[in-house]
């Protein structure tokens, strides 16, 4: 295959020498504990020479495994090192007595028994478990009532898609606030017994659950549209004629035959209310008390899973029990996902 | 044979949806109706956050210099900040998530299926699981070699691309398998090379998954709090939107004529482009979702 030209081996073995020279050079002063400025510089070029070595590699045969590495390398490093790593880690450093910063000693499984032995974190379990449960349903049936209401003969049916879908492009920490706004000032104003829903644990948890269905039913309700769309009209129409009224249609056949639309939806809401984050960190900041749970007086009424471990580890500085917290919180998204994932499949295979 | 709809129901129909829009558009419209209006007084923001009696054009013109010239949110450099890691992103993505995604897809190894399964099942693993580590990570890492990772664009644009590859390659593989094999083999013939097969032809082809991605990744970059907070710092010179808002109503509480000026100013560049792309964006958040 092609002859090499001598131009491109000269290219290639400079680049390859003088990469792997400066990366060597670079690696040196790093571990003699040289603090040279340009020495992240001389790495990164290291590291780029390499690739462009790689590249003008003199050999056809081995050209396509060499773009293959250089195709791969970008996302497949920075994936490394900001998932890879950062997860091996992570779950390591659940179980030492991590400070953020350094650890002195493995402490096995004590951070799981400290953070089950906090009634506050128990609160956090349960009002997630809660609003994930409520929300899935709500937003879904919301979402597809918007969906069957965008999807009839309305007038100016673009305008409605648009305004229902609109928050949710808005990020969770400005809405929080502009809801902040909503709750404290207009609605007090409006109703004129000046007590804010946020003042109180129970009324402020449903706030939240308002918030968030006002933010993603409008999402859930695109792809509803998408799903309903896609059933066939002669399907509808045979229905008609064969004598079935609109609800007949609705439950006998608009609903089996998006199915898999209603998996995906409810996936996406389970574990999107799951992480709930910005929301909850901008309407209430997680306070609220609660007078007694397990015997204990709480403060972190509407705290849930996500803004607990954040505050355990950021606020309060315990970054071991805080790290232990968010592994729990990995294993139950992942368990969560295996068995959607299991009841897809089984749904596809019964289709 | 589409039956015209009778007009009792057509009407209530038309009156539910309107009730919902108002709903739905509810909070913007407040932050747009209270940025025309001061804190106090009679119809200030304090005593009427609802009528339209004290508005005026002075009084928006008031609110805006007070908060794009406040060093505690400097909006233009908050903006610019967002825009530049957003921007870089987006591009860096699609041309990696291609370039990852076409070798992955045409190369039936063990290495690339492996790669592939690997991308996939990341995609459960919550942000909360690595946040910290990461950090300490990118801080020990940095100072080791010699690199600022935390507190860059830079390094948080590492952070994004490592995130949110997974998903950019899921997408573009699913579009790359759609691409004629013989296509490659016919442009190979001709004489191209195994490099520019993939930016002369598959890339070009890439186009409605770049889309696609782009918008999914855009809106999550654009909107992300945490990852931004924890990497650029609350304090820190460099800030996003998201990060500058937080920053902002942490020092002025309670204070929403300032407040919502700035929230108005974190939403405007998002709701215009949303006006521009309307339908890509809308169709590109359910193709997202549905795969």
């Amino acid at each position: 295959m092609g002859t090499v030209s001598p131009a491109k081996k000269l290219a290639s073995a400079i680049f390859l020498i003088g990469g792997a020279a400066l990366l060597v050079i670079a690696l040196i002063l790093d571990f003699t504990g040289s603090q040279f400025a340009l020495r992240g510089w001389m790495l990164i070029i290291g590291i780029l020479a390499v690739l462009a070595g790689l590249y003008f590699f003199p050999s056809s045969s081995r050209h396509k495994g060499m773009i293959n590495i250089i195709f791969l390398f970008p996302l497949l490093f920075t994936f490394a090192v900001t998932v890879i790593i950062p997860l091996v880690l992570g779950i390591f450093y659940s179980l030492t007595d991590w400070n953020g910063i350094r650890m002195t000693a493995f402490v096995g499984f004590q951070n799981y028994a400290a953070m089950f032995n906090q009634p506050s974190f128990l609160w956090s379990l349960l009002l997630t478990v809660l609003f994930v449960v409520v929300n899935m349903i709500m937003v879904n049936v919301v979402g597809f009532l918007l969906a069957l209401l965008c999807t009839s003969r309305l007038k100016g049916i673009g305008f409605f898609r648009a305004a229902y879908f609109l928050p949710n492009l808005i990020g969770g920490i400005v809405l929080g606030y502009v809801w902040q706004f909503v709750f404290n000032n207009v609605l007090i104003t409006l109703i004129g017994n000046g007590i804010s829903l946020l003042s109180n644990t129970n009324t402020a948890f449903f706030a939240i659950i308002v918030v968030y269905i006002w933010q993603y039913a409008g999402y859930i309700m695109l792809i509803y549209v998408n799903g309903l769309v896609t059933v066939p009209g002669d399907v509808l129409e045979a229905a008609a004629i064969d004598g079935a009224n609109p609800i007949m249609t609705l439950f006998r056949i608009k609903i089996p035959m998006i199915a898999s639309t209603i998996t995906i939806c409810t996936f996406l809401t389970l574990t999107s209310a799951f992480k709930q984050f910005d929301v909850n960190m901008a309407l209430t900041n997680g306070t609220g008390s609660v007078q007694n749970f397990l015997g204990k007086y709480l403060t972190n009424g509407t705290q849930m899973l996500a803004l607990n471990i954040y505050n355990e580890a950021i606020s309060k500085n315990n970054y071991a029990i805080g790290q232990a917290k968010a592994v729990l919180f990995f294993i139950i998204l992942a368990i969560v996902s295996l068995v959607q994932v299991r009841i897809s499949n089984k749904k596809e295979v019964e289709m | 044979m589409k039956t015209k709809m009778k007009t009792g129901p057509f009407i209530i129909i038309m009156v539910i949806a309107i009730i919902i829009a108002i709903y739905t558009l509810m909070p913007f419209i407040l932050v747009v109706v209270n940025v025309f209006k001061s804190a106090k007084g009679e119809f200030g923001i304090a005593n009427d956050p609802v009528g339209l009696k004290g508005a005026s054009f002075a009084q928006l013109g008031d609110n805006l210099s007070r908060v794009i010239n406040n060093s505690n949110f400097s909006f233009w450099s908050a903006f610019g900040t967002s825009a530049l890691i957003t921007i870089i992103c987006l591009v860096l993505l699609a041309v990696f998530g291609g370039m990852a995604a076409w070798v992955i897809c045409r190369n039936k190894t063990k290495w690339s299926t492996a790669i592939y399964m690997v991308f996939i099942a990341s995609m459960i693993i919550p942000f909360q699981v690595v946040m910290l580590p990461l950090i300490s990570t990118f801080r020990d890492v940095g100072n080791f070699v010699g690199l600022k990772l935390l507190q860059s664009i830079p390094g948080i644009v590492f952070a994004y691309l490592g995130f949110g590859g997974a998903m950019t390659v899921f997408i573009l593989t699913g579009m790359v398998k759609t691409v004629p094999y013989d296509l490659e083999e016919a442009a190979s013939i001709d004489g191209c090379s195994y490099e520019g097969i993939y930016f002369r032809i598959i890339f070009p082809l890439l186009k409605p998954s770049i889309v696609t991605v782009t918008i999914l990744n855009g809106m999550w970059i654009w909107n992300d709090y945490l990852l931004p907070s924890l990497m650029l710092g609350q304090n820190g010179k460099v800030k996003t939107l998201p990060v500058a808002v937080q920053a902002f109503v942490g020092s002025y509480v309670k204070q929403w004529d300032l407040i919502l000026t700035a929230a108005l100013l974190a939403m405007i560049p998002m709701i215009i482009i949303f006006l521009i792309a309307q339908k890509q964006i809308m169709s590109g958040m359910v193709e997202g979702a549905v795969k």
